[in-house]
C-alpha cells in the first residue's frame, strides 16, 4: 500500500430531514498521496462536498451524521477527534478554500486582519509578525500593492481578488493538504485561468497535496494528476487524468465526456445525452445507482451494487458491463 | 450589415444607461453604461450566440431588445417594424412573436401556479384560446418539450431542474413565436443535463423555424448551439463572425484571451496549448476606460487606445472586429 497523507475509508454520511434521511455519502474510500493532485468530480447531489467535508468533521450536526469510515491524516483519525484537537488541524496542517469568496469572508473584518488570525492561533505568531507575513501572504497570490490593501475590507476587493485572499488564507500555515471546493465556479473564465495558474505555481513552490473538487470536468483535466468521478454518493470510477480521459469506462463517465463540447472541435454533431435525473438518495441504493440511467445495464445492476475493481493499473470502476464489449466483465 | 428579407432582428447602435442617484436630492451623478452602442443583425431561424463574462451586458442586451427596458437610444427593427415606435398596444401584440427563456428554472416559475396554469397563461393574456381549447394546446406543448401532459396539475417543486427548464420552454413556446431569447437557459443545469435542454432546442428550432439569441458565458456550448457568435466586453461588441471562423481564426486580443482561458476536457490537448492569462478583473461599466474598452487588460494596447474607440468594422466579410491592430491576426 502506498504511503498516503490522508486516507479515507468507508466513508458514510447521511442527513436526517424530515423529508427523511437522505443518504448523501455511501461508503467512500480513497487515498492521497504527498504532493499530489487529485480531483473529484460529479454533478451536485453526488455527495462530492459532503465527502470533503466530512473528513473533517465540518457537516451541520444535526441534521448530518457520519455512521462509519476513518480518515487518517499523520496517523491520526480525524473523525474521532475532539473538536478542540480538530481546530488545529482545519486551517493549519489542513487549509480549505470555498466556492463563494463572497460570503466565506468576514464582511466586518478587514483582509489583514483575517489573515493575521490563523497565523497567531496555529503558528503562535505575535500581531508584528503575523502582519509582516500576512502581506507577504497577499504578494504570493498576486495582490497589487499588498501592504496597502491589508486594511480593506472584503467588499473593496473584485471577487477573483477575495478567491486569492482564501487562497492565501488557506496557505498561511504552510498547510500538507489544501482542499478546494468548486474554488473557480463562481468565477469568470478568464480570472477561473488566472487562479488555476496560481494554484498551480504555488503548488510547485509550496509543495502541498490538493484535493480539488469540481463540475467542471475542463477543470480537472487541466488541474489534477488523478482524478475520482463520483455519483450517488460512491466514487464509481478513479485513474490517472490521462488513462480516464483517454480511457474512461465506467458508463456515467463515458457519457458525461461525450455530452460535453468543446472549444477545439470542429464537428457539429447532435450532442449524446444522459437521459433521466440524478438519483435523490431518499434511500441507500441497494443496486448500482447508475442503473436507471445506463443503456449497458443488465440483470446484475438492478439487483447488487458494484465496488470499485480494477480494469487497468491504477484504473478502477464500480461497474458489472465491459462496455468495450457490452458483456459482463469477467 | 444591410437588412434584406432573410433578415428578422435588426439592432442599430443600441444603449442602455441605468443612472446612478446620490444624495438628498437624489441627483443623477452618473450612469451604469450596460450597453453602450452595440449594432447587429439576426437572420430568419440562425441562432446568434452572445458570449462575454459576467457584467458585460448581453442579458441587458437581450432584455433591451425584447423592450423590458426602455433603451437610452437606438432602434431595433424586428419583422420591419421599428419597435421603439409602437404604441403599448401594438408592442403589446408583438410580444407575441418574440419570447424568452430566462437562466434560474427554479426562480422563473411561480410556484403557487400548476403546470398547466403556467403553459396555458400566455394563451389566455393573449386571448389566443379559451376552455378546452386551452387545455388542449398546454397538452400538446407539454408533449413537444417531453414532459407527459399528466404532469399538468403538479407544481414546479415536483420537478427537477431540467424538467422545470423544459416547462420554461413550453410558456416560451404557447404563442407560437418566430424569436426566442434564451439568456443562459442552460448555466444553472448539471453537465447531464444541460445536453438534453440544448438537443431540445436544437430540436424545436428546426420543427418551427425558430430564430434564437442564445446568451451564456460557457464558450463551448455557445460554439455548439450557433451559427454565428458575438462577443461582448464592457457593452460593446468586440467581434462578431461566423462560428467556426471565431473560434478558428479569432482576430481582437479580448477573443483570443477568452478562447485560450475555456478550460478543454483532455489534459493532453490542455497541456499543449498556448495560453493568453488576462491580468486584473472587468474595469467598472459605470467608469469605463477611455477609447478602447479592454485597453486596460489587453497585451496589444497602444498610446492610440486610449484616445480613440475603434470602430466595429467588417474586416472580411461578415467578420466584424473593434480593434485597430485585428490585420496582425488575418
Amino acid at each position: 500500500m502506498p504511503d498516503y497523507i490522508l486516507d479515507v475509508q468507508g466513508l458514510e454520511t447521511v442527513f436526517n430531514t424530515p423529508e427523511g434521511t437522505v443518504h448523501a455519502v455511501n461508503g467512500v474510500s480513497f487515498g492521497l498521496k504527498e504532493g499530489e493532485t487529485l480531483g473529484v468530480v460529479g454533478e451536485s447531489g453526488c455527495g462530492k462536498s459532503v465527502t470533503m467535508l466530512s473528513t473533517l468533521k465540518l457537516i451541520p450536526s444535526p441534521p448530518g451524521v457520519i455512521k462509519e469510515g476513518k480518515a487518517i491524516f499523520a496517523g491520526q483519525d480525524l473523525i474521532q477527534m475532539s473538536d478542540e484537537e480538530l481546530r488545529h488541524v482545519r486551517g493549519g496542517q489542513i487549509g480549505m478554500i470555498f466556492q463563494d469568496p463572497m460570503t466565506s469572508l468576514n464582511p466586518v473584518l478587514t483582509i489583514g486582519k483575517q489573515l493575521e488570525e490563523p497565523l497567531m492561533l496555529h503558528v503562535g505568531m505575535t500581531k508584528n509578525q503575523a502582519a509582516d507575513r500576512a502581506a507577504e501572504l497577499l504578494e504570493m497570490v498576486g495582490i497589487p500593492k499588498a501592504k496597502e490593501r491589508l486594511g480593506d475590507y472584503p467588499h473593496q476587493y473584485s471577487g477573483g481578488m477575495r478567491q486569492r485572499v482564501m487562497i492565501a488564507m488557506a496557505l498561511s500555515c504552510s498547510p500538507q493538504v489544501l482542499i478546494a471546493d468548486e474554488p473557480t465556479t463562481a468565477l469568470d473564465v478568464t480570472i477561473q485561468a488566472q487562479i488555476m495558474d496560481l494554484v498551480k505555481r504555488l503548488r510547485e513552490e509550496l509543495g502541498m497535496a490538493i484535493i480539488w473538487i469540481t463540475h467542471d470536468l475542463g477543470v480537472v483535466a487541466g488541474i489534477a494528476q488523478r482524478v475520482a468521478v463520483m455519483y450517488g454518493g460512491y466514487i464509481i470510477e478513479e485513474a490517472m487524468v490521462n488513462e480516464l480521459f483517454a480511457n474512461p469506462s465506467h458508463p456515467y463517465t463515458i457519457g458525461l465526456l461525450a455530452s460535453l463540447p468543446r472549444v477545439d472541435q470542429t464537428t457539429h454533431e447532435k450532442l449524446f445525452s444522459i437521459e433521466g435525473a440524478p438519483p435523490t438518495l431518499y434511500q441507500k441504493p441497494d443496486a448500482c445507482p447508475f442503473a436507471p440511467r445506463c443503456k449497458w445495464a443488465m440483470e446484475r445492476c438492478w439487483k447488487e451494487n458494484p465496488v470499485l475493481e480494477p480494469v487497468a493499473p491504477e484504473h478502477r470502476i464500480a461497474c458489472w458491463v465491459d462496455t468495450k464489449t457490452g458483456r459482463p466483465r469477467s | 450589415m444591410s437588412a434584406n428579407n432573410d433578415t428578422l432582428l435588426r439592432v442599430e447602435d443600441l444603449k442602455m444607461h441605468f443612472p446612478i442617484y446620490r444624495g438628498v436630492f437624489q441627483r443623477k451623478v452618473g450612469a451604469v453604461r450596460a450597453v453602450d452602442g452595440v449594432t447587429f443583425d439576426i437572420k430568419r431561424g440562425e441562432t446568434l450566440g452572445l458570449v462575454g463574462e459576467s457584467g458585460c451586458g448581453k442579458s441587458t442586451t437581450g432584455r433591451t431588445i425584447l423592450q423590458l427596458y426602455k433603451p437610452t437610444d437606438g432602434n431595433v427593427h424586428f419583422e420591419g417594424s421599428n419597435l421603439l415606435k409602437l404604441k403599448h398596444e401594438e408592442m403589446r401584440q408583438m410580444r407575441r412573436k418574440m419570447q424568452m427563456i430566462f437562466q434560474d428554472p427554479y426562480a422563473s416559475l411561480n410556484p403557487r401556479m400548476t403546470v398547466g396554469q403556467l403553459v396555458g397563461e400566455p394563451l389566455m393574456v393573449h386571448n389566443v384560446a379559451t376552455g378546452t381549447e386551452i387545455k388542449e394546446r398546454v397538452d400538446h406543448l407539454l408533449e413537444i418539450v417531453g414532459l407527459n401532459p399528466a404532469f399538468e396539475s403538479r407544481y414546479p417543486h415536483e420537478f427537477s431542474g431540467g424538467q422545470r427548464q423544459r416547462i420554461g420552454v413550453a410558456r416560451a413556446l404557447a404563442l407560437q413565436p418566430s424569436f426566442i431569447i434564451c439568456d443562459e437557459p442552460i448555466s444553472a443545469l448539471d453537465v447531464s443535463i444541460q445536453a438534453q435542454v440544448v438537443n431540445l432546442l436544437e430540436e424545436l428550432q428546426e420543427q418551427f423555424n425558430l430564430t434564437y439569441l442564445f446568451i451564456a458565458h460557457d464558450l463551448s456550448m455557445v460554439k455548439h448551439i450557433s451559427d454565428r457568435v458575438a462577443v461582448m466586453y464592457l457593452g460593446v461588441f468586440m467581434e462578431l463572425a461566423d462560428r467556426d471562423d471565431l473560434y478558428a481564426n479569432p482576430l481582437h486580443p479580448y477573443t483570443q484571451a477568452l478562447l485560450s482561458a475555456v478550460p478543454i476536457p483532455d489534459p493532453i490537448a490542455d497541456a499543449k496549448r498556448q495560453r493568453t492569462i488576462l491580468e486584473g478583473d472587468v474595469p467598472s461599466p459605470a467608469n469605463p476606460p477611455s477609447g478602447c474598452r479592454f485597453r486596460t487588460r489587453c497585451p496589444i494596447a497602444e498610446a492610440q487606445c486610449a484616445e480613440s474607440r475603434p470602430e466595429f468594422r467588417e474586416i472580411k466579410p461578415g467578420h466584424f472586429v473593434a480593434c485597430f491592430f485585428a490585420e496582425r491576426y488575418l
